[in-house]
């Protein structure tokens, strides 16, 4: 109750609502970090993941890969990097592009590469091109898995870039560091709660993504037991 | 036309898919590759749109090879139809339909109203258009197919199995539906089945493969079920196909003998005058249609027909066409009825006249002698007196090994 | 240790490598077993009321998503500086992966084996336990493996409250500006969540050896 009180008593000071380290920036910077580790990410995973999917090999190379990245520690690379780069822009977004990268290198494969043989039979007999038949027919089909892919990198980078923050760098993280460093709870809770809200509009976002990009006819009920 | 030429497939590892093949599928005729797994029936149709590369030989559309253009190019020509369909699922029955069109540079409006027309073409209505395929039954996507494959209103169109994966009754409606099509179209369909029932029924030609790609017989269905030129092929046809053949010669030959049929509000003096001569008698209403058998000792004294109950009567099984059914309908029909006679109709479905099983011989007789049926496609717009749901179900079973039958 | 270079003398403060690799490993391990102690049941909620489960996917989507670090620094005032505070997150996630891969996997159970072992007069838990669950064992061992592998990776960001085993290397790293002690966090961690997978990977052959022939 205590930490509530303080925290909301954090939020409600209009004096953190402004400046270069007030809530809003600190909220965009967020996003900025994310996104962007999002973007990096997608350029290196999503083409792979067609590649792959779409050849139906490499499948040990993609879960291993995935495996690894999954693995390495996001907290000991920012450190790393920092202390060998300096406070760089590049020394955050290495990590967190670590993360972003699994889950949308091995949903594109398998979404893709589970396409029902039928449909790019079809396809290709219809005269679609090789690329017209991963375009038009595979990555369409797969679009439901694929975006749950981008989905997870989204929520790994959101929940991480939290973490960045360990290392000076900026993002809603800043406000949990500093608030633990200051032993002032209130900025540490009132900074978990916006990095939760930041977390939860992000699945707002895709919610709507999904509204927007999978076909009607790709959103049949699975059968239920 | 489409024509193969000395083609074969042999794969990497050795194993021989096609052996060196000649064949010939004429122009807007049905021809049918049918024959167990393994034989590569699949394997040859699929070369024809380069779905598959031949190893040896060539094929050629209408005298040019197939290898002439770039296969997307060739199979924007050729219709293309399989097993489930293969529709997009995120794109509407309309979108699925306007697939080809509009990649060969048509017009969207051009293309839509071309797919609309093709929709009632293969018997959906016009609501289905704005559906998904997963809201379509089995049998309605696959018309969807066939559709789609036609939008282009290609010459050839390669069918790979496309009915194998519906229901009996679907089936069977999916064939007459093809039949009704082909009889406006008159398209070069190349058509693969291990269903030698469906192959029989479907196609102007037969080819029968055997494992190892090997074509064992390619002839017309009666040639083949008069003259298997092999024991493969003869236990590939199964045992009943003497019977069957039945099926492409007309049963205008069969005598229809009108004298046992009485109305059931008949005088009694010509229900008691026909009861001496019948032993059985088919008693009919007032329309003349059948209502059922009476054998001659339940002909009530007084010869009043209407104090026996319709439900004492003996069933009549099934009626056939007189004019329009197979030799094969009628004999079924008089088999199927306790009193071993055939019930004829006119198509007002009035009764024409009774044949007993002895009367049909002369006709099958006749039937069996003669090489060529006398009509042609006969009755083949109407499969339903071809072959029986149940008849399917074993075939369906022996899928796998056809020599157990 | 191999090499100086790669396994560098950590200061005496943190502890030994030994003592390191047993707290990482506790902390992750504990955290996958709570996870699948508690995903069980929920699992079978779902499968049982399949009305529940979109809802259920979605509230365990918004648990994935919500950061760890906040997680630990909030569970704090109520936990304190322990490895309880680190576990309690651990867990939550590990449920999060499991309970969909549960789900689908005992629906991914073909119909007419299940209808097989309806009709031989299996029911409720007998069937559960003699054929659901050992069918659904790939799908479930995905899961583990995912969440064992972000679990014991995870366990180094209790670090910014004191009890992140290896990462407290980071920490130090950080303070004196120590680039091998980063690496030699890093290197153990992805050694430790390679071998953990790896285990995993052959419990998972030795449970299921039905499957063996298609993974040969």
């Amino acid at each position: 109750m205590n930490v509530l009180s303080q925290a909301w008593g954090w939020l409600t000071t209009s004096a953190n609502w402004s400046g270069s380290d007030g809530i809003p920036t600190r909220f965009l910077q967020h996003y900025e970090y994310s996104a962007e580790a999002v973007l990096i990410g997608a350029l290196i995973a999503f083409p792979l993941g067609l590649l792959t999917g779409h050849v139906k090999r490499g499948g040990l190379l993609v879960t291993s890969l995935a495996n690894v990245a999954r693995a390495l520690p996001t907290l000991g690379l920012v450190v790393l990097l920092v202390v060998v780069m300096g406070v760089k822009f590049r020394a955050v977004m290495i990590p967190l592009v670590a993360l972003t990268v699994p889950p949308i290198l091995l949903n594109t494969y398998e979404g893709v590469r589970n396409v029902d043989p039928q449909l790019t039979d079809a396809a290709k007999g219809m005269g679609l091109r090789p690329w017209q038949v991963l375009w038009r027919a595979e990555v369409p089909a797969a679009l439901p898995l694929i975006l749950t892919g981008f989905q997870f990198a989204a929520v790994n980078a959101v929940a991480n870039t939290a973490i960045a923050a360990y290392s000076s760098f900026g993002g809603l993280g800043r406000f949990v560091i500093d608030g633990l460093a200051t032993t002032d709870y209130g900025m540490v809770a009132g900074g978990a709660f916006l990095i939760v809200i930041a977390a939860i509009l992000n699945l707002v976002i895709f919610a709507v993504l999904r509204k927007l990009l999978i076909s009607p006819g790709l959103r049949q009920k699975k059968p239920t037991t | 036309m489409i024509s193969f030429v000395q083609v074969g497939k042999t794969y990497p590892d050795g194993t021989v898919a096609v052996a060196a093949t000649d064949l010939t599928a004429d122009s807007g005729r049905i021809t049918v590759l049918v024959g167990p797994s393994g034989s590569g029936k699949t394997t040859l149709l699929r070369m024809v749109n380069r779905m598959i590369e031949p190893t040896s030989g060539e094929i050629l559309i209408d005298g040019v090879d197939v290898r002439s253009k770039s296969a997307p190019e060739l199979r924007r020509g050729i219709g293309y139809v399989i097993q489930n369909a293969g529709l997009f699922p995120h794109r509407t029955v309309l979108a699925n339909v306007m697939t080809v069109p509009r990649l060969l540079g048509w017009s969207k409006d051009k293309a839509r109203e071309r797919a609309m027309e093709l929709l009632t073409t293969v018997g959906l209505e016009e609501s289905h258009a704005k559906r998904y395929p997963f809201q379509l039954s089995g049998g309605q996507q696959q018309r969807v197919g066939v559709a789609r494959a036609l939008a282009a209103d290609p010459p050839v169109l390669l069918m790979d199995e496309p009915f194998s994966a519906v229901d009996p009754v679907v089936r069977k409606d999916l064939q007459t539906e093809l039949l009704r099509l082909q009889s406006e179209l008159s398209k070069t369909i190349l058509f693969v089945t291990h269903d030698i029932d469906e192959a029989i029924q479907l196609g102007d030609k037969v080819a029968v493969l055997n494992t190892g790609g090997v074509l064992e017989q390619f002839d017309t269905p009666t040639e083949l079920l008069a003259n298997p030129k092999n024991e493969f092929v003869e236990s590939f046809l199964g045992l009943d196909r003497g019977v069957r053949r039945l099926s492409f010669f007309s049963s205008t030959g069969v005598p229809l003998r009108p004298e046992p049929v009485v109305a059931r509000d008949a005088p009694a003096a010509e229900v008691l005058a026909r009861r001496g001569a019948q032993p059985w008698l088919l008693v009919v209403d007032d329309g003349h249609k059948p209502l059922g058998w009476l054998t001659a000792e339940q002909v009530p004294a007084d010869g009043d027909l209407t104090k026996v109950a319709v439900g004492e009567l003996v069933s009549y099984g099934h009626t056939f066409g007189a004019a329009t059914d197979s030799l094969r309908a009628a004999l079924d029909s008089a088999i199927l009825s306790p009193s071993s006679r055939a019930v004829g109709v006119a198509e007002d479905g009035r009764v024409v006249g009774v044949a007993s099983v002895e009367e049909l011989v002369p006709a099958i007789r006749a039937a069996q002698s003669a090489s060529v049926p006398d009509t042609g496609h006969g009755d083949r717009g109407e499969p339903g007196d071809r072959v029986e749901p149940g008849d399917r179900n074993d075939r369906e079973d022996r899928d796998d090994n056809p020599d157990t039958v | 240790m191999r090499s100086a270079g790669l396994f560098p003398h950590i200061p005496s403060y943190l502890g030994t490598y030994g003592s390191l690799i047993q707290q990482q490993l506790t902390m992750a391990l504990l955290s996958v077993l709570f996870g699948l102690i508690a995903a069980l049941p929920i699992a079978l909620l779902c499968v049982r009321y399949p009305k529940i489960y979109p809802a259920m996917v979605g509230l365990l989507t918004v648990i994935y998503s919500l950061p760890s670090i906040a997680l630990f620094v909030l569970l704090v005032p109520s936990t304190g500086l322990t490895q309880t505070t680190v576990i309690i997150p651990l867990s939550v996630y590990s449920l999060a992966a499991l309970v969909p891969n549960i789900v689908e996997g005992i629906r991914g159970i073909p119909e007419d084996v299940r209808l097989a072992a309806v009709a031989m007069g299996y029911t409720g838990a007998r069937r559960l336990v003699a054929v659901d669950l050992p069918l659904a064992v790939p799908p479930i061992m995905a899961g583990l493996r995912v969440a064992t592998v972000g679990n014991v990776s995870m366990v180094s960001v209790g670090t910014v409250i004191g009890v992140g085993a290896f990462g407290a290397l980071f920490t130090a790293a950080a303070q004196l500006s120590r680039s091998d002690l980063a690496v030699t966090g890093i290197v153990v961690i992805v050694a430790l969540a390679l071998a953990c997978d790896l285990l995993l990977v052959v419990a998972q052959r030795l449970l299921t050896p039905w499957n063996k022939r298609r993974s040969a």
